[in-house]
């Protein structure tokens, strides 16, 4: 086995790139496993690689950028066909970078972006996290036609930008409606309990919640919080207050499955597929692509098939 | 006596050729000069950090604030060269001084108030850590021309290794460090206070001086590893080289140096740090295996060769009185 691995990676190193297309080995340096999403991305990633008939080197970064630079020259040293990066931090980047484009080995972000020169990477993957808000904004504006709308907000952690754009996006798209207004905002840290704490509040601050119209919750794990406290204060979440949220988290999907909540923005762990798109045209041809590739932000409501989705997602280690 | 002192460094070098050609023969690209240069360039900052360790260790003592020592240069570099129009030589300096400095107050605090060696540098760990955070939170960018002309220093060798002049730094620091430990008085000093601080201080060894120096020198060492972190990631990080100190410690228990002092070489510490570089190489590599086996076999080494200290030490007392009967007899 081990020999085999052996010879099959001397062969892909000994081929050149373009008469080899076949079987490609490609470097992926992963920030670590702090959340459920990125161990989602990590095996996706790993799916994908496996489907495309594409060697995939994973390295774990253990949330250090040292480790992610050794693994990168690393990858280099070994003559990889293409690396995918997700960056722990976005500075620092240049001179890795660097080697890489002069040993001729296309470099993917993945999931973040990096403050270096664009010309030393092929493209970014990464989602739009304006439009994310803007889509949970629009789907509220449709929900509620021109009925009057009182909303309350969670927002993410004080200051993440991914909280700065995400309710940037929503206001931006409520912005027309005149009947819909955001009543009370505050901050409930990404997390299930905060939510559910902060919902509390909110319900009491608003004459017990009836004069609730719809939640927006900035991730879908302070959503399952505030369901819960919904539920506690005997109102029906998802009919008397609508709930829009942003990420499609399994428990989400089985949420809305279940009539409690009512859509669901996802940010979707499949940043390679793109990625490897990218890399395979690359390959075939030398086109290049655009420099930032935007994931798609798809809206998942009642409509949709949620127990499938949540079928699908729960294996993924989210 | 002296042939079972070295024994320790032989292994670890036996060690190492063995581990790198294990790795080519089952990777033939591990034998690049990219890979050598890597390993130079990507462990430098721990290398130069883990000269100072040795020095601490071999006398007897435990420096943990090295790491957050790095982080502090590292912010403190960045935040200058942002805010002000210093040169970065200017701000180099003023940052070794300033490590070199509270090094020397941690080996006085350890000195005159008799203070375990751990608390102390515990404090400074905590310390170091919280200045940094002090001075930024966030990871500060580093622009400057200076900076990307120091980078841009490399020797290019055939195959495509970059050997960088941080590579050179710190094979330098390693020469130098040999020298003062095996050719001058003050590291003789080191050796002796590590042997028994008692028995050095009725030999004359002047203690203080040489706490205070070997504290100093490891602080300084942290600083300058600071510099070259700084250069290898062009920004400076509060969050950065978490656990570096730990890393350090292994590379010098690894490469042979007794953790009760008195006995080892820097040398040593050189493999040692090679040792753990070629294991992330080869996982690198081998792409399946989890990172974190990485610690997984830096923890089993460094096991094997506390075992094997302990087993040295054991034979050579077991040998004296034999050796002493000897000579009686004759």
């Amino acid at each position: 086995m081990k020999l085999m691995k052996t010879l099959l990676v001397s062969a892909a190193i000994a081929m050149p790139a373009a008469a080899f297309a076949e079987n490609e080995t490609v470097g992926f340096s992963q920030i670590g496993s702090e959340s459920g999403w990125r161990a989602a991305e990590t095996s996706v990633t790993k799916a994908d690689a496996k489907e495309r008939g594409i060697t995939l080197k994973f390295a774990d970064a253990q949330q250090k950028q040292e480790n992610q630079i050794k693994a990168l020259r690393g990858f280099i040293a070994q003559g990889v066909d293409a690396i995918l990066l997700a960056p722990v931090v976005a500075t620092g980047w240049d001179e890795v970078l660097g080697e890489a484009k002069d040993a001729d080995i296309p470099v993917v972000l993945l999931d973040r972006k990096v403050d270096a020169s664009d010309d030393l990477y092929l493209t970014a993957v990464t989602s739009d996290t304006v439009h994310e808000g803007t889509v949970a904004g629009d789907w509220l504006k449709d929900a509620v036609g021109d009925a009057q709308c009182n909303v309350v907000e969670l927002q993410g952690t004080t200051g993440a930008s991914v909280t700065i754009d995400r309710k940037k996006g929503f206001a931006d798209a409520i912005a027309s409606a005149d009947n819909i207004t955001i009543v009370r905002s505050q901050t409930g840290d990404f997390t299930r309990a905060q939510g559910k704490i902060v919902m509390e509040s909110f319900i009491k601050a608003e004459g017990g919640g009836s004069d609730i119209c719809a939640l927006y919750a900035h991730n879908d794990d302070m959503a399952l919080g505030a369901i819960q406290a919904i539920k506690e204060a005997g109102l029906k979440p998802g009919e008397d207050i609508k709930i829009v949220s942003i990420d499609s988290v399994p428990d989400m999907h089985l949420a809305i499955s279940k009539g409690e909540a009512n859509a669901t923005v996802e940010l979707t762990p499949d940043m390679a597929g793109p990625a490897f798109d990218a890399l395979e045209a690359y390959w075939a041809d030398g086109t290049q692509p655009e420099k930032w590739i935007q994931t798609d932000s798809t809206l998942f409501t009642q409509d949709d098939d949620n127990e499938a989705a949540y079928e699908n997602k729960k294996a993924l280690g989210y | 006596m002296k042939h079972s002192m070295k024994l320790p460094l032989y292994i670890t070098v036996a060690t190492f050729v063995l581990a790198y050609a294990a790795c080519v023969a089952q990777y033939p690209n591990m034998l690049s000069s990219r890979v050598i240069a890597n390993l130079l360039t990507d462990n430098a900052f721990l290398g130069i950090t883990a000269v100072g360790m040795t020095f601490v260790i071999l006398s007897g003592g435990i420096d943990l604030s090295v790491g957050s020592v790095i982080a502090f240069t590292g912010v403190f570099l960045a935040v200058v060269l942002r805010d002000t129009s210093l040169h970065p030589l200017s701000a180099f300096a003023l940052a070794l001084l300033i490590a070199t400095v509270f090094g020397a107050a941690m080996g006085a605090t350890i000195h005159y108030l008799e203070m375990p060696p751990f608390i102390v540098t515990l404090a400074g760990m905590f310390l170091m850590r919280g200045l940094a955070y002090v001075l930024s939170t966030e990871s500060v960018p580093i622009d400057h021309a200076f900076y990307g002309w120091l980078q841009s220093l490399y020797w290019q060798a055939p195959g495509g290794g970059r050997f960088r002049i941080t590579g050179l730094l710190l094979l330098v620091t390693f020469g130098v460090a040999m020298v003062v430990l095996h050719r001058t008085r003050l590291g003789r000093n080191v050796y002796a206070l590590g042997g028994s601080a008692q028995t050095a201080q009725l030999m004359g060894v002047p203690c203080a001086r040489t706490t205070i120096a070997i504290y100093a020198i490891s602080g300084g060492l942290a600083g300058l590893a600071g510099i070259v972190f700084s250069l290898y990631t062009s920004a400076g990080y509060s969050l950065a080289t978490v656990g570096t100190e730990l890393d350090a410690i292994a590379a010098v228990v690894i490469g042979g140096t007794l953790l009760s002092g008195g006995s080892g070489f820097v040398a040593g510490t050189f493999f040692g740090i090679m040792i753990m570089g070629l294991i992330q190489t080869y996982i690198v590599f081998d792409g399946s295996l989890s990172s974190w086996w990485t610690k997984i076999v830096i923890g089993g080494l460094l096991f094997t060769f506390i075992m094997l200290q302990k087993g040295l030490a054991w034979l050579t007392t077991a040998r004296i009185p034999r050796a002493n009967g000897s000579t009686a007899r004759s």
